[in-house]
């Protein structure tokens, strides 16, 4: 366990040393995210009966997004991860007495939270301090100040579960770029990176909200807002729990198939 | 001519790879693709944004994503300019009797990024036909201007991009809003981002010239014909970023290696 926790504050600490990066980061999350509000302030002018949601949870949907992008979105890859599988450097790792899933997935979420330290507060107070349809509102209420939190934890698991699976894949094949991007985009999409859940067709959504990709950032950021609230928001984050087990514990399985079979080529 | 022959290097060594060629040119169609069903999926719920119907944002959508993936496809080697300058290869390129701008171009073409454009021709051949513009020759000169105009913009900021780069060395993620940005975003008509982008996108980063002034005319939604002549205006984008390198080729001080 102390092994981990040491892996957890080198990388958490590493990551916290690229402060300018996080500043221009924290720029373009602005631009992006108030590009968005205005996207969907013209749909909303189009046709406001059509809105899945109302006006304020949409921006708050997005401005949350927007804060705590390292930790939600799939595509935050650990590159040092990827290049110890294609280098071969993985090897070293192995021969160490410590579990190689726990060790990458601690390593993932201290890379994932060092970031969302570093970039959420200033996106936060940007959003606060907007006028009132356009910004960052309060919670809804105790329940879903405490369901984002809880959720938030439990999306950022999944998250890093599942990004753990395409490592693994990688172990199987010499070229996995073109796969990981495939995967990549496709999750984007699915788990509401794009659009959130409700603006898809309704059995398209009900299949989401099923599925691994609807225990991602589709639980917190609507939690937050009240859009997801009482028995749905709870049954939600018990099916998050089910995926963040049945996710981490066959990529465990399938990583100890992998490197049963591992081939370390060159030295 | 140097510039086919690299080109011809550049196709041979990436058909060396053929599996990862052909997944990394899925894999770019697809990226492309989510970009395109959230556009589905948004405009089959609203059917109008800002008086623009569903193909006529697809046409949009396309010639945005055409000419940005020509961009990238082509002057790649300016977009990872920043790497250029982190191992001391600009050193080598200066030394070399040929212009800076031209050896960049040559250094890098990524034909893997034309997974975008065959999406981008695929929507195109669905928003010409139901956009309800009623084509003409001049009207498809003006899409063909367009097009190139986007070209023109989007490979300006990647020279842009390779300037700065000249002073932070570094790669600036904040020009993404532009380059990613004005893809993304630039799927819809600018004016549905409301009057101060769309200013914005008219006089400082001219994305609006080669997409929704013309776009009203090809529409006929205005009757202002010099809207159709816009893009070249665009184009003129060329000049400030090729001062910026100009520069920055002339501050440049090596990184050694």
């Amino acid at each position: 366990m102390k092994a981990y926790m040491s892996f957890f504050r080198i990388r958490f600490l590493g990551g916290l040393q690229y402060r300018i990066a996080a500043l221009a980061g924290v720029a373009t999350q602005l631009a992006w995210g108030g590009l968005y509000v205005l996207l969907y302030k013209a749909f909303y002018e189009a046709d406001a009966s059509a809105f899945p949601m109302t006006f304020r949870q949409v921006t708050d949907y997005n401005w949350l997004r927007q804060a705590f992008l390292t930790l939600l979105f799939v595509w935050m890859l650990d590159r040092e991860t990827l290049e110890s599988i294609s280098s071969g450097a993985v090897a070293y790792e192995v021969v160490r007495p410590t579990d190689l899933y726990l060790m990458w997935f601690t390593k993932n979420v201290a890379m994932r939270l060092s970031r969302a330290v570093l970039r959420c507060v200033p996106v936060l107070l940007f959003a606060f301090l907007l006028p009132a349809p356009y910004g960052l509102s309060l919670p809804a209420g105790i329940e879903g100040f405490i369901g984002f939190f809880v959720t938030l934890f439990l999306a950022l698991g999944n998250v890093v579960a599942f990004v753990m699976l395409l490592y693994i894949a990688s172990f199987f094949t010499m070229n996995p770029t073109g796969l990981r991007v495939l995967m990549l985009s496709l999750t984007e999409f699915l788990s509401g990176g794009l659009i959130p859940l409700p603006f898809m067709p309704p059995l398209l959504q009900k299949i989401l909200e099923f599925s691994p990709f609807g225990a991602m950032m589709n639980m917190p950021l609507r939690a937050y807002s009240g859009s997801l609230s009482g028995p749905a928001l709870w049954t939600g984050a018990a099916l998050q729990v089910f995926w963040l087990i049945v996710m981490a514990g066959g990529g465990r399985l399938w990583m100890g198939r992998a490197l049963r079979r591992l081939q370390v080529q060159g030295g | 001519m140097l510039y086919l022959k690299s080109l011809l290097i550049h196709l041979k060594g990436q058909m060396q790879y053929k599996m990862s060629f052909v997944f990394l040119l899925i894999g770019q169609f697809l990226t492309a693709f989510s970009a395109f069903l959230t556009i589905y999926v948004l405009m089959q719920r609203f059917h109008t944004v800002k008086g623009f119907t569903y193909p006529q944002v697809l046409l949009c959508f396309a010639v945005v994503l055409l000419s940005f993936s020509l961009a990238e496809c082509f002057f790649r080697g300016f977009d990872t300019f920043s790497g250029i300058i982190a191992n001391g290869q600009f050193d080598r390129i200066l030394v070399r009797p040929r212009s800076a701008v031209y050896q960049v171009l040559c250094a890098k073409i990524e034909l893997t990024r034309l997974g975008r454009l065959l999406q981008a021709v695929l929507v195109m051949v669905y928003a010409i036909p139901h956009s309800g513009v009623i084509w003409t020759a001049d009207k498809i000169g003006v899409l063909v201007l367009m097009i190139l105009g986007g070209v023109a913009v989007f490979s300006a900021l990647f020279v842009l991009y390779a300037g700065i780069c000249f002073f932070t060395i570094e790669g600036l993620e904040f020009m993404n809003i532009f380059t990613d940005g004005g893809r993304e975003f630039g799927s819809y008509p600018i004016s549905v981002f409301g009057e101060s982008v769309l200013k914005f996108c008219t006089y400082v980063i001219p994305l609006a010239l080669f997409q929704y002034y013309p776009l009203l005319w090809l529409l006929d939604m205005t009757d202002k014909v010099f809207y159709a002549f816009t893009p070249l205006i665009g184009a003129l984008f060329w000049l400030p970023a090729l001062l910026v390198w100009r520069l920055g080729v002339k501050n440049y001080v090596s990184t050694g290696s």
